[in-house]
């Protein structure tokens, strides 16, 4: 049921519980790679999940407010470049991941590469453009060092996503009934 | 796993008894002055202040000496990594260069750098107190309340206290999961090899958000039930009007970012050259 005006209720519901998901497995969930500050970033997974399934307004406020308050909690004070990224990075995802019907448990060879697509621009979008360019701006960094950095948050994320976003889509498809699934019997 | 987090906690302190609304709009104001401006003594005058600010507050050492810990490592390894990548930009910034201690090649330490990653330094520390004093002396339920309050859209605002509601439910939610997992013989610790840490990882992710997106479907529901959403504004029980003492805060902290903003951008340039 959409609801007066704007969000429906669901939607912020999911914003709200999938920020949560984000924030607690930014705190658990990264798993290090041995390259130094380079860690596999399971929360991005969730991210286009939930980009995916409800939209890229969700992305988006997932991305903000998850960054925003994984921040504040673990480390005192937000890095804004980055918390602006993470926004984006949602938003992206979820607007060129629009209207596949992942709800009637389709999703096969076709939607899976247009997820994959979708995260594979969003995170080219959000980590090689972005979030250096802002971290420029904001802080006065050095360009290489936040092109550097850019780019490896952004190639782990990237194949983070490829992995455990398409394994989660693919798994969470399978959980909703078909439609047109029903043949009457005659 | 008990994780630490930071937490309210009521001390009774003059900062306390201010509304979250205040807290909030002179965190927001702070952080956004921090961003813009790179004068060292607006930033030190800042710092000085809302250090001071923060002592008045009473917050127990123990309650965030935890963080503390993460941000000296973070600013450590994100100075050393400025130094590493580009050791001479505070050379291009000021325009001059007094070497102090050559090292290796391109690498010397200069006059110049050491300011400018001073400065770095600052601006990330301008923001901590503001944010730290925001989040420890609020109490989470005026957090929706402060945010619609500034202007966010009510239900977004919503949508950030059913976040910090739900995130120790969602955090015990994995912690049984994985616990469950590992009783199970799957290994999510370092001594698992990476491929099949990450494997291990999915079987731990799969039923944690199933039952998240289940979690979404209830709270939604109960919400419709009792006719969320119907409204164009809502009153929040936690919301509280501005007293005397909120709006001299209030103005104390527009007119510091004002004096900043104007000597920042009265001399044509962001940053405070010591050097010439």
């Amino acid at each position: 049921m959409q609801s007066s005006k704007g969000f429906s209720v669901k939607t912020i519901v999911a914003i709200g519980i999938g920020a949560a998901l984000f924030i607690v497995l930014a705190r658990f969930g990264s798993i290090p790679t041995g390259i130094p500050n380079t860690n596999i970033q399971t929360n991005y997974a969730i991210l286009a999940l939930f980009a995916l399934l409800y939209g890229p307004w969700a992305g988006l406020l997932i991305g903000l407010i998850g960054h925003t308050l994984a921040d504040l909690i673990s480390y005192g004070a937000p890095w804004f470049s980055w918390v602006i990224a993470s926004g984006v990075a949602g938003l992206v995802y979820g607007l060129l991941s629009r209207g596949m019907r992942i709800h009637e448990g389709e999703f096969g060879v076709r939607e899976i590469v247009r997820f994959n697509i979708a995260q594979i621009v969003g995170n080219a979008i959000a980590f090689f453009a972005v979030a250096p360019v802002l971290d420029i701006l904001i802080y006065a960094e050095p360009s290489n060092k936040v092109f550097t950095q850019g780019f490896a948050a952004g190639g782990m994320n990237m194949v983070t996503v490829a992995i455990l976003g398409t394994l989660l889509a693919v798994a969470y498809s399978k959980t909703r009934t078909k439609r047109g699934s029903l043949t009457r019997e005659a | 796993m008990a994780a630490k987090l930071l937490a309210y906690s009521d001390t009774g302190s003059p900062v306390h008894r201010l509304n979250g609304v205040t807290k909030l709009a002179v965190f927001l104001l702070i952080a956004v002055t921090g961003m813009v401006i790179y004068d060292t003594r607006c930033l030190l005058v800042m710092l000085a202040i809302s250090l001071y600010v923060f002592f008045l507050s009473k917050v127990p050492f123990k309650q965030y000496s935890f963080v503390l810990y993460l941000i000296i490592v973070f600013s450590v390894l994100n100075q050393l990594a400025i130094f590493l990548f580009a050791p001479d930009q505070g050379t291009v910034i000021y325009g001059t260069r007094h070497e102090l201690l050559p090292i290796a090649g391109r690498y010397s330490v200069t006059a110049e750098q050491l300011f400018y990653q001073f400065n770095v330094l600052l601006k990330y520390a301008v923001v901590v107190p503001p944010a730290l004093l925001f989040l420890l002396t609020t109490d989470p339920s005026e957090f929706a309340a402060s945010l619609n309050r500034i202007g966010v859209p009510y239900k977004i605002a919503y949508a950030v206290s059913l976040t910090m509601r739900y995130i120790p439910d969602v955090q015990q939610e994995y912690v049984n999961i994985s616990t469950a997992a590992q009783a199970r013989g799957i290994d999510l610790s370092r001594k698992e090899k990476l491929g099949r840490r990450l494997k291990n990882m999915i079987s731990v992710l799969l039923p944690l958000v199933l039952a998240t997106l289940e979690r979404i479907e209830k709270v939604s529901a109960a919400l419709e039930l009792r006719g969320f959403g119907r409204g164009r504004k809502r009153t929040w029980y936690k919301g509280r009007s501005l007293t005397r003492k909120d709006w001299i805060v209030l103005a104390c902290a527009v007119l510091l970012s004002a004096a900043a903003f104007a000597i920042t951008f009265g001399k044509g340039s962001r940053f405070y050259n010591p050097f010439v």
